[in-house]
């Protein structure tokens, strides 16, 4: 009775914001990843591209190309403090920056052009964070071993051979750093003179900084970060993601075959369940550098380095059946397979796609082929790149390493002599863009009756100036042009003024010569 | 409602966003990440005790590296005086018309007066050093007190009409018609003579008019018309006026001359200013 009379409660649907099953960690600690070396084909396609890479970025500056007595023979040197920058037989000066400019948009779209034909190739194979990991593993499984030999050693007791292999490894990684960083500066300096200033000690301070700077960073990216870079400091998988299609070739579980994944196949078989090809070895977990399984799919972590299908192929092969349960691999092509080895239901049947007599895969599955890299958006994208690059070359060809700069003065415009006639006042800069010195002659076409002096030759006019240019040095000149004003319409006449070398180039430019608009 | 929801594939917890069906997911940030941002305050913090940083009621804490961006400032000041290498000094012991021959100081002394000529001479010469009515030009070749750097020198350091000084540039025109001294018709013929020798429209030579000339003018503006520099008396037998280059304008000075004044700028700048102004006009274009 007393029961009735106690009014109803309510209760509510609601739980407190920080309620400890809600809350889940804001910071996770690192998990370490010990990758386990892998071997084939794509293994042996990154030490070349490592190879490669490393060799063009510590040899170059060393690479010698004679350019005469006037200018370095280093073959590409960036001269900051002469403002030249030097690539084998090109010369840029400050103003042709644009060629630079070219150069990245070129980057850009070369970029696109990759991207969409095959994925993250700059993630996995080219860029320097993928190199020069993969050169301190190399370190590291040369002194401490192999995976399981890591692990041992990361879990053991600090023991005097613990404290060893430590500090070697780590001491090599250093050394790894500063070679690094001491490649870097001997493209801004003779590199032979500037490796004997170092080693002496009589390089200036800022190659000394940055050799400590560029040390710091790859230790601490290359050794310590590792895949850390890649999924949390790096932009590039963000934009390289956004850039791939469905037609892009991506590092690919090809589920269809794999799954339903099984590691008592046999005993699987004979309750009658279906079995896939994928006997969950975690092979393609263990020699990830960045410790995904690529069997969850694309993700962002995952650089498309492409050892999971070395060590998936290692495999397959000892198990007898074909290479390519994880391969490069386009999602339509992943798609239209995934739709062959589905039922109705929607689960997976590995039957659907093999032979039920050979046990083959059935023709009808479908294989990505070089097919997949030819196809609109990417012409459009490789013509695009090779037209810039075409217009660079030709640009870059037809450039004249002599020019001429010319500003009319503007204040006065013209001054009146006393004999009457005009004079007009002109800056001019000849630029040799050689290095050997040049002799030229300057005059100028469409003024009649003018004759020309510069400054300092004292009122002394001439046809003609004969000029000595130094080798790679801009030659300035005040230049003055006299002529009648009875020879001229009063205002502004149009004429060239020729610049022409005795090896025969010749350019030239367009200004004006001005004389009073009224006439007395 | 408000529990908590995990995403199926990722297995992460979400924040609850949704836009067009796409959740949010909530991934834990790294650690190491936390520290980096622990370390930026420290930084920060480092920051502000080594440098000027915090603000008190009329200044800022100095901090304890003695920062101060007035005092480089100064230092910097000091290392471009000192980057001059002395060449304000050679200026001031080398003879101007030196200067001219000696590459360094010339180009020196030229930047120098170049700023100097903005600040003190643009006033009545204007920017481009092309004068005006009663201005003269500095491009052209034509000098009232001779275009020699050293002539322009003097004139520079002791001025035109500046009577303060006893060295000035000095001369006076007599009015020749405002006092009586010639008739109007004399005025008139010598005015013709005179504006004949340049060809200036209007302009007629007669024997009158060049016996009047050769009488009255020649003695500062040379039996020619060609000038005399060292008297200050101007060429008019050139193309280039100080005044109005026409009959009328002729006729106007004739009656009642306009004089210029330019101030004895030697005490006013010092020599060195002087000497750089000197090389800067002379190269303009006209110096002889």
């Amino acid at each position: 009775m007393l029961a009735e009379q106690t009014p109803p409660t309510e209760r509510y649907d609601v739980e407190p914001v920080n309620s400890p099953t809600r809350r889940q960690p804001l910071y996770a600690a690192r998990r370490k990843i010990f990758p386990k070396r892998a071997s084939g084909t794509f293994r042996r396609f990154k030490w070349l591209v490592m190879l490669l890479t490393l060799g063009i970025y510590y040899i170059t500056p060393w690479l010698r190309w004679d350019r005469g007595p006037y200018a370095s023979d280093q073959a590409v040197l960036i001269d900051l403090e002469n403002r030249r920058f030097f690539f084998f037989f090109i010369e840029i000066w400050p103003q042709e920056f644009y060629y630079v400019a070219g150069l990245l948009v070129m980057a850009g779209i070369g970029l696109f052009l990759v991207t969409s034909t095959v994925g993250r190739a700059w993630c996995g194979y080219a860029c320097p964070q993928t190199v020069w990991v993969d050169l301190y593993l190399a370190v590291e499984r040369l002194i401490e071993g192999d995976r399981n030999a890591r692990i041992k050693l990361d879990q053991g007791k600090w023991t005097a051979g613990k404290v060893i292999k430590r500090v070697s490894k780590h001491a090599i990684w250093l050394g790894v750093g500063v070679l690094t960083g001491g490649a870097w500066i001997f493209y801004f300096a003779d590199a032979p003179t500037l490796l004997h200033d170092v080693v002496t000690f009589d390089a200036p301070l800022v190659a000394y900084a940055t050799i400590a700077l560029l040390t710091a960073t790859t230790y601490t990216f290359g050794g310590l970060l590792r895949e850390q870079v890649c999924t949390y400091m790096c932009p590039w998988p963000r934009i390289q993601a956004a850039m791939l299609d469905e037609n892009s070739l991506t590092v690919t579980y090809n589920a269809w075959r794999g799954e339903p994944r099984s590691r008592h196949a046999k005993k699987t078989l004979a309750e009658g369940k279906p079995v896939g090809d994928c006997v969950d070895c975690n092979a393609c977990v263990v020699v990830c550098p960045m410790g995904i399984d690529i069997r969850d799919g694309n993700q962002l972590e995952c650089i498309t380095c492409a050892l999971c299908i070395d060590a998936c192929d290692d495999v397959m092969a000892k198990l007898g059946k074909e290479k390519g349960l994880i391969s490069y691999n386009t999602l339509t092509d992943f798609n239209a397979n995934m739709a062959l080895a589905s039922n109705e239901a929607g689960a997976l049947e590995p039957r659907r796609i093999r032979d039920s007599v050979t046990g083959k895969l059935v023709d009808k599955v479908r294989h990505t082929t070089w097919r997949s890299i030819v196809r609109p958006r990417t012409i459009v994208y490789f013509l695009g790149w090779a037209a810039i690059g075409l217009a660079m070359v030709t640009a870059l060809s037809l450039r004249s390493p002599l020019s001429l700069n010319v500003l009319h003065d503007r204040n006065p415009l013209y001054v009146t002599l006393k004999d009457g006639s005009i004079r007009n006042g002109y800056d001019v800069k000849v630029l040799n863009m050689t290095p050997t010195p040049r002799a030229v002659a300057l005059w100028i076409e469409g003024l009649p009756g003018a004759t020309l002096s510069l400054a300092d030759s004292k009122g002394m006019t001439s046809q003609s100036l004969g000029l000595e240019l130094e080798p790679d040095k801009v030659l300035p000149l005040r230049l003055y042009i006299h002529a009648s004003d009875a020879d001229l319409p009063p205002g502004q006449s149009k004429f060239q003024i020729f610049v022409e070398s005795t090896d025969g180039i010749r350019v030239s430019t367009e200004t004006s010569f001005e004389t009073p608009e009224t006439r007395k | 409602m408000s529990n908590k929801e995990i995403d199926d594939l990722s297995g992460t917890e979400t924040t609850g966003h949704e836009w067009d069906g796409i959740k949010e997911l909530n991934t834990p940030l790294p650690r190491w990440w936390l520290w980096t941002f622990y370390g930026t305050v420290v930084f920060a913090l480092g920051y502000t005790i080594a440098y000027p940083a915090w603000p008190l009621i009329s200044s800022a804490t100095p901090g304890v590296l003695g920062f101060s961006s007035r005092a480089n400032l100064d230092a910097d000041l000091a290392a471009a005086k000192a980057a001059q290498g002395g060449v304000i000094e050679k200026i001031a012991a080398t003879p101007v018309a030196e200067i001219v021959k000696d590459d360094e100081l010339n180009r020196f002394a030229t930047a120098g007066g170049k700023s100097l000529f903005k600040v003190y001479c643009t006033q009545c010469h204007g920017t481009g050093a092309m004068g005006g009515v009663g201005y003269p030009n500095l491009n052209d070749d034509d000098w009232l007190w001779g275009g020699s750097i050293d002539q322009i020198y003097t004139t520079l350091t002791h001025g035109v009409r500046h009577e303060a000084d006893a060295d000035t540039r000095f001369n006076i025109m007599p009015n020749f018609g405002a006092d009586g001294i010639l008739t109007t018709e004399q005025i008139d013929q010598v005015a013709k003579q005179v504006a004949s020798l340049s060809g200036v429209e209007g302009g007629a030579a007669s024997p009158e008019g060049q016996q009047l000339f050769l009488d009255n003018c020649a003695a500062c503006h040379g039996d020619a018309g060609q000038g005399n520099p060292d008297l200050g008396g101007p060429a008019l037998s050139d193309r280039v006026w100080l005044y109005t280059g026409t009959l009328e304008g002729i006729k106007a000075q004739l009656v009642k001359p306009t004089h210029g004044v330019m101030p004895a700028w030697g005490v006013r700048l010092g020599d060195v200013a002087v000497k750089e102004l000197a090389v800067y006009v002379h190269g303009l274009g006209g110096g002889q």
